[in-house]
């Protein structure tokens, strides 16, 4: 690889922001001082060991990001050099994530989520007055954003303040006049952990077992944690030994939480057995899914529980390496988890000789910047590699060929804050909680226009009318018109499948899918090609752009939707309606990954089973 | 202690006979049905190789054979029975059983309308390969409507990821934009650019190492960019040409050959193309030149040429000039 470099040199404030996460420089080509004893021995010198460093690019733009509200071209360079990455493919990388800039912009951003859930709940209004006080979107100062995972006090906002220290405010319910507020405040004191309580309708209740923690015992205190029962299971774990945890978690039929529903025991028994060392752990906090906000309460209420499932996934499939990749637009889950992460490690339970028990295990907290794409696993290990967030054909799949090309298990984060509770109850008896097809407690991320919208624990088998019943139904008593399951991804319902059990078995024959645990409800107010356009604008948005069916077939979704709903269509009406099935079949045949795959089939359901834009009425 | 011992090695016997070269094992062969023929293919082949070795003409773009297949274009699909989604022929290693259809109507539909993505959205007027498939699948372009006059389709090189504005009109986007004509040897056309990755993967890993250009932002934004989006002089690039070499599209062009369709008088039926070794180093790379009027037009090499694969450097590809300066004397005197 032979590097050229013409841009700026980097200003001392650029370097010393890079050296936060590197280190000083070691090398005159680095941009340290000259030392020629030292650079004769070239192993100090840029190669492999530098290209080794590579998976720091994407934390090392976070430094850069934050502190000068984008990543100046000197700043770029300078990172090239030290991490050896050829500039134009650090400056795809630069220009993959939303929340990286390539080119200058204010030094205060506001995140502003027009999301489905936002948008039923004034959204539009905020962006409105935003674009009269601040000024128009493309002019810097706010932007438009997708789910920001606060859907259950919609409308949301993010505001991003760069400087020495980032300040990052978190608003749900947000205001316009909070909006413009945050945007110049210099400190920000998030919330205490009881302010969760009022996304969790259910605190308080005995028998929660996945979110008895969250709100009542301190996230921050691991001593609080182990008296409510927390790191027994680990102890349990090493008792059991690696094959014993396998066995109790095969037992459980515990199914994987972050959509795909994939036999969590049997990932792990393939990447235990996988030939290839090391093997890694993976938990998938990337929670991106318009809807989905289950992640979130876990990681802000009960980091603990996670972390000791990744530590037990690690220990059960002889790993020694873990990794956390939580999205960008979860400040306060960030700052609770490298908290916890800390206190875990200084209690003995991370790093060297677990407990005394000759396993060692470590984690890493890995920052998203703004790509729901990132959440679709191997686009996930691309990003935890420094790359652009591209999706990898399949197979070979990541029990085989994971993170840096080794056997990786990756689970989501409500599937692993489940795996104390089994080796703490055993598997035989977590089977028995819920229905045969599905075992365990399940939370749901119910929001929409339900009177007390929030995070539900259940054991599976409840139907989609008691979820909607205990989220208070449908908001001022008015009329039900449709329930998205499964967020952007999922398919929409009409009020017909209310006696519908949430479970996977029954939503697989009806049609539908429970996804990531979205329940968002509609009333009959509710402007349905507005919400359908909406999603088609999402999926346009978060492609990768690698594959053509999605690259492509994503706008031209969204083109017909906006014709279907101006009304102007190319020639009939049932001639658009042909041609959007045509597209959603190419994008789910010929697509690389679940996005593209997916990303028709809530519009598809729309038109089947709410009969949205029925052929005589024009729009809507 | 004897003078043998004293030596730190010992140097091999004399040989006795002359060594046999070594034995090359037999490809495994599997049994695989491939349009309900049951074929034997080597258990190491692509799917893609699979069918060529029957005689089955299976489209593609961003594969090559000179270059790692990136599967992203999505037009060689073909169906797999036991599997959920068509699975892409030019990246997929066969298995054992694997039953196979080239020509169903979800695969044929799946190429027209990948073809059709490409024809409403890049301007494939100089891509002959891509016409031909959406000739042979029947794809039709305008159902789309018709390319979306926007203010904004010339500002693709600084679009930002994530958010845009929701298109009012009732045409189909496409990525028109102007051509980059900033040096002397070729020219970047990318509003005929499909994105294949080919020019990225040339330049990069597999073949020239210079990484002068990488995809840069997202979704129907992305494009092939060079550092910051600075011009070609500016950037990495060291003119080997080997983008242009792979560019299934016209894309990249030499600026000779822009040049002559931009002043009509580029005409390939009028065209020879003569092999013959490149004359500036002793590697021997074979170059193939093709000739109008008298004047080389542009230079290649062949893919299936041991030496070159297939790829240049800026001598080979771009230093014949002086072969017309010869004849330009030749003229005058
Ligand atoms: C476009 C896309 C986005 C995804 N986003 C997430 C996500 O945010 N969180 C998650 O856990 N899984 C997500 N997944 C699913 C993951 O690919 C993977 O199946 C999951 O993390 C496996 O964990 P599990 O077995 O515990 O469910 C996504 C998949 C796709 C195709
Ligand atoms: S389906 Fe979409 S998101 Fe997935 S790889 Fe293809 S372009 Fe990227
Ligand atoms: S000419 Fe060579 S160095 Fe320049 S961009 Fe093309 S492949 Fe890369
Ligand atoms: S410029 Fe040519 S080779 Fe490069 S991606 Fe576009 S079409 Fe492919
Ligand atoms: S936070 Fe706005 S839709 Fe989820
Ligand atoms: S040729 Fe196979 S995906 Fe492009």
């Amino acid at each position: 690889m032979d590097l050229h470099f013409q841009g700026p040199e980097a200003t001392p404030d650029e370097k010393a922001a890079v050296d936060t996460v590197l280190g000083p420089p070691t090398s005159a080509w680095s941009g340290g001082a000259r030392n020629l004893e030292e650079e004769g021995r070239s192993t100090l010198l840029g190669g492999h060991a530098a290209r080794a460093e590579r998976h720091l690019l994407l934390p090392v733009l976070h430094a850069v990001q934050s502190r000068f509200g984008w990543v100046p071209p000197g700043a770029l360079d300078y990172i090239c050099r030290r991490l050896t990455i050829p500039p134009a493919e650090a400056y795809g990388v630069v220009t993959f994530y939303h929340l990286y800039s390539a080119t200058p912009q204010p030094a205060s951003v506001a995140h502003v989520c027009d999301d489905i859930a936002c948008r039923i709940r004034g959204a539009e209004s905020i962006c409105l007055h935003l674009e009269r006080t601040i000024g128009p979107e493309g002019s810097g100062g706010w932007k438009r954003s997708p789910c920001l995972g606060r859907c259950e006090q919609a409308p949301a906002a993010l505001v991003l303040n760069s400087g020495e220290s980032q300040v990052a405010v978190s608003l749900a319910p947000a205001s316009a006049t909070e909006i413009v507020a945050a945007k110049s405040s210099a400190e920000h004191v998030p919330d205490g952990f009881e302010s969760l309580r009022t996304s969790i309708p259910q605190f308080g209740d005995k028998s929660l077992r996945l979110l008895g923690r969250a709100g009542r015992v301190d996230p921050g205190d691991l001593s609080a944690y182990r008296r409510s029962g927390g790191y027994a299971a680990l102890a349990r774990a090493f008792e059991l030994g690696p094959e014993g945890v396998i066995a109790e978690v095969l037992s459980s039929k515990l199914m994987g939480r972050g959509g795909a529903a994939f036999p969590t025991g049997r990932k792990w028994e393939a990447v235990a057995k996988a030939p290839g060392r090391p093997h890694y752990v993976v938990c998938n906090a990337d929670e991106s899914e318009p809807g989905t906000f289950k992640d979130r309460i876990l990681l802000e209420g009960d980091p603990f529980a996670v972390i000791e499932g990744m530590t037990i996934a690690g220990f059960a499939t002889g790993s020694s390496r873990g990794f956390l990749y939580l999205r960008g637009e979860y400040p306060v889950a960030a700052t609770r988890v490298q908290a916890a992460l800390a206190a875990a490690r200084s209690a003995g339970l991370l790093g060297e000789e677990i407990l005394g028990s000759g396993f060692s295990f470590e984690i890493e907290l890995r920052i998203g910047a703004g790509a729901y794409i990132c959440g679709e696993e191997t686009a996930l290990f691309e990003s935890i590699e420094g790359k652009r967030g591209e999706p990898r054909n399949k197979p070979p799949f990541p029990v085989h060929v994971g993170l840096f090309g080794k056997p990786t298990v990756v689970n989501n984060v409500e599937t692993l804050a489940n795996v104390p509770l089994i080796l703490a109850m055993g598997g035989e008896k977590f089977a028995g909680i819920g229905t045969a097809g599905s075992s365990g407690p399940k939370l749901f991320c119910v929001s929409g226009m339900v009177e007390r919208p929030g995070v539900y624990e259940v054991d599976f088998g409840k139907t989609l009318g008691d979820l909607i019943a205990m989220a208070g139904g449908v908001a001022g008593g008015r009329t039900l018109r449709a329930v998205l399951l499964g967020g952007a991804a999922g398919v929409f319902v009409g009020p017909d499948k209310l006696s519908m059990p949430l479970t996977l078995e029954d939503t697989r024959a009806a049609g539908a899918t429970l996804g990531s645990g979205v329940v968002m409800a509609f009333d009959d107010t509710v402007d349905l090609g507005d919400i359908l356009g909406r999603i088609a604008a999402f999926f346009r948005d978060e492609s990768c752009g690698q594959c053509v069916p999605c690259r492509v077939g994503t706008v031209r979704q969204e083109e017909l939707i906006a014709r279907l709903r101006n009304g102007e269509t190319l020639g009939t009406h049932q001639d658009e309606l042909a041609l959007l099935k045509e597209i959603g079949q190419v994008m789910r045949d010929a697509s690389i990954c679940g996005l593209g795959q997916t990303a028709a089939n809530a519009i598809e359901s729309a038109l089947v089973s709410l009969d949205a834009w029925p052929e005589r009425k024009e729009s809507r | 202690m004897s003078e043998q011992d004293s030596l730190w090695f010992k140097s091999p016997p004399p040989p006795h006979h002359p060594p046999e070269p070594p034995v090359r094992k037999a490809p495994e062969m599997v049994a695989i049905t491939i349009d309900g023929a049951e074929v034997r293919i080597p258990a190491t082949a692509t799917i893609l190789e699979a069918c060529r070795s029957v005689g089955i003409d299976t489209p593609t773009l961003c594969f090559l054979e000179n270059l790692t297949p990136v599967n992203v274009c999505r037009i060689c699909v073909v169906e797999l029975a036991g599997a959920r989604t068509l699975v892409p022929a030019c990246s997929r290693q066969i298995e054992p059983g694997m039953d196979i259809r080239t020509d169903s109507p979800r695969v044929r539909l799946a190429r027209k309308m990948v073809i059709e993505f490409l024809a409403s959205s890049v301007d494939l007027s100089t891509a002959p390969q891509a016409l031909e498939y959406a000739r042979r699948y029947g794809a039709d372009s305008t159902r789309y409507g018709t390319s979306r006059e926007s203010d904004t389709s010339h500002d693709r090189d600084t679009r930002l990821p994530g958010h845009h504005h929701v298109p009012e009109g009732i045409g189909a986007e496409t990525v028109e934009q102007p051509v980059k004509v900033d040096n002397d040897l070729y020219v970047r056309d990318y509003g005929k650019c499909i994105l294949c990755y080919k020019c990225v993967e040339a330049c990069g890993e597999d073949a020239q190492n210079t990484f002068a250009i990488a995809v840069a932002g997202r979704g129907f934004d992305a494009r092939i960019s060079t550092e910051a989006n600075v011009s070609l002089p500016d950037s990495a690039c060291v003119y080997c040409g080997n983008c242009i070499g792979v560019c299934p599209t016209g894309a990249l062009m030499f600026r000779s050959e822009y040049e002559m369709r931009q002043a009509g008088i580029w005409n390939e039926s009028k065209q020879t193309s003569t092999d013959t070794i490149c004359s500036y180093c002793g590697v021997g790379c074979t170059l193939t030149l093709h000739v109008q009027d008298n004047r080389i037009v542009k230079v290649t090499s062949p893919i299936e040429s041991s030496v070159t694969n297939g790829h240049l450097c800026i001598k080979g590809r771009f230093g014949f000039e002086y072969v017309h300066g010869g004849l330009d004397q030749q003229a005058d005197g």
